[in-house]
């Protein structure tokens, strides 16, 4: 009851949010309120089967210059299996109190997923499609518990995000580093907000481009056998406040995928500690 | 235990100055071409229903549905302040936000939106 409860005024919230899937503007949770996220990525590998992976992804403002996210991993793949593949905890911290010209966040992330993980969320080293197209049974052997750092840059110019990130990532159990990169714009498609509420007036969708790639890792720093893509995005700001967002990514070198396509739907529950706090106060 | 207790009223009396302090000085921090800045959709009659809608989305979870506040950490917004805030300081706290004390920067609504903002917010005091 109380979940339903929650569910129901999630719905009657709204999410603002860019549509990004790999690249992280400035924009933190508001304090106190959770959002639920499902990003859904849909591709097939060379050599290997069609799949569909799953990150739930769970992000609570802690404050509003701190958020902390838990992602649940999972992924079925054609002719193979269903399976749970790890998961991640994430921080974002925001050291200016201030808005800039170029607004830093500063991420770190813990990592505990097995190699069957493809939800493909960072592009780092000599990552590529050879990695998604072995057997479940196989991949699931190895265990990844990496921790991964992210300097996000972000700017508001008039009504455009313009963000940058630099990802740094290493197996806490053996070497390299790994480096990556992620870019991003986005825009919505009307500035000014309409007097009546409406579903499909242009002000309730942004559009954008990220891309996002392999830099290479300490044992190899070229971008020789990295990947590369270019993913023009959508997001649409449902009635009763969730969002929608979707992207279809291209892959630009031999190691990418051809394609990869992106789904992710997201509510909004406000005030969480707040709820829960008057619960306590009601059966008191 | 009287000495405690005038001890805790001081500490009391010292953090109400400091939090008031504090989010006076953040207005005294408004530039003046920021302060100067007058709303371009004042006028317009659909800017502050326009408002209303973003306000709903953005602000009512925290500042309540007729900007009250909650009496708490959330701060009503029908006060003196407000009222006798420019719509330029009012666009600037809305853009840069009181990230140190809770109040998320709302750089990311875009310009418009934010003008929309302050006509509404203007429109209940």
């Amino acid at each position: 009851m109380t979940l339903y409860a929650m569910f129901l005024c999630g719905l009657a919230l709204a999410a603002q949010e860019k549509p990004y899937f790999v690249t992280y503007s400035h924009d933190l949770e508001e304090p106190g309120n959770l959002e639920i996220e499902t990003k859904t990525a849909l591709a097939k590998p060379d050599g290997g089967n069609h799949y569909g992976a799953l990150a739930t992804e769970l992000e609570y403002g802690v404050r509003a210059w701190w958020t902390s996210e838990l992602y649940l991993d999972g992924q079925a793949t054609s002719q193979d299996s269903t399976l749970f593949t790890g998961f991640r905890i994430e921080n974002r911290i925001r050291p200016l109190m201030r808005e800039h010209a170029v607004n830093p966040v500063l991420y770190v992330e813990y990592e505990n997923t097995s190699g069957a993980d493809k939800t493909v969320l960072e592009v780092v080293g000599h990552d590529g499609q050879g990695d998604l197209a072995g057997p479940n049974a196989e991949a699931r052997k190895e265990h990844q518990h990496e921790a991964e750092f992210k300097l996000i840059l972000s700017s508001n110019i008039h009504d455009w995000n313009v963000s940058e990130n630099f990802i740094t990532e290493k197996d806490l159990g053996h070497a390299p580093w790994e480096f990556g990169y992620a870019v991003g714009a986005t825009r919505p498609l009307r500035s000014a907000g309409g007097s009546r509420p409406c579903a499909f007036c242009a002000d309730k969708f942004i559009a954008g481009v990220e891309s996002y790639g392999g830099l290479g890792d300490t044992f190899s720093l070229t971008l020789g056998q990295t990947s590369h893509y270019i993913a023009p995005l959508i997001g649409w700001q449902l009635p009763g406040n969730a969002r929608l967002s979707f992207s279809p990514g291209f892959g630009l070198t031999d190691s990418s995928l051809n394609r990869v396509y992106r789904v992710g739907l997201a509510f909004e529950i406000e005030q969480v500690g707040r709820w829960f706090r008057s619960q306590r106060g009601g059966v008191q | 235990m009287k000495r405690h207790l005038f001890a805790i009223l001081c500490i009391a009396c010292f953090a109400t100055l400091a939090l008031a302090a504090a989010s006076s000085a953040r207005w005294q921090q408004i530039p003046a071409r920021d302060h100067a800045r007058v709303n371009p959709l004042a006028g317009n009659g659909e800017a502050a229903s326009a408002g209303a809608l973003i306000y709903r989305d953005h602000c009512q979870q925290c500042h309540q549905a007729a900007g009250q506040g909650d009496g708490h950490k959330h701060p009503s917004l029908r006060t003196d302040r407000i009222r006798s805030a420019s719509d330029g300081d009012i666009e600037w706290f809305l853009r840069q936000g009181d990230i140190g004390h809770g109040m998320p920067s709302w750089s990311s609504l875009p310009a418009a939106q934010r003008w929309q903002v302050v006509a509404y917010l203007k429109s209940i005091q």
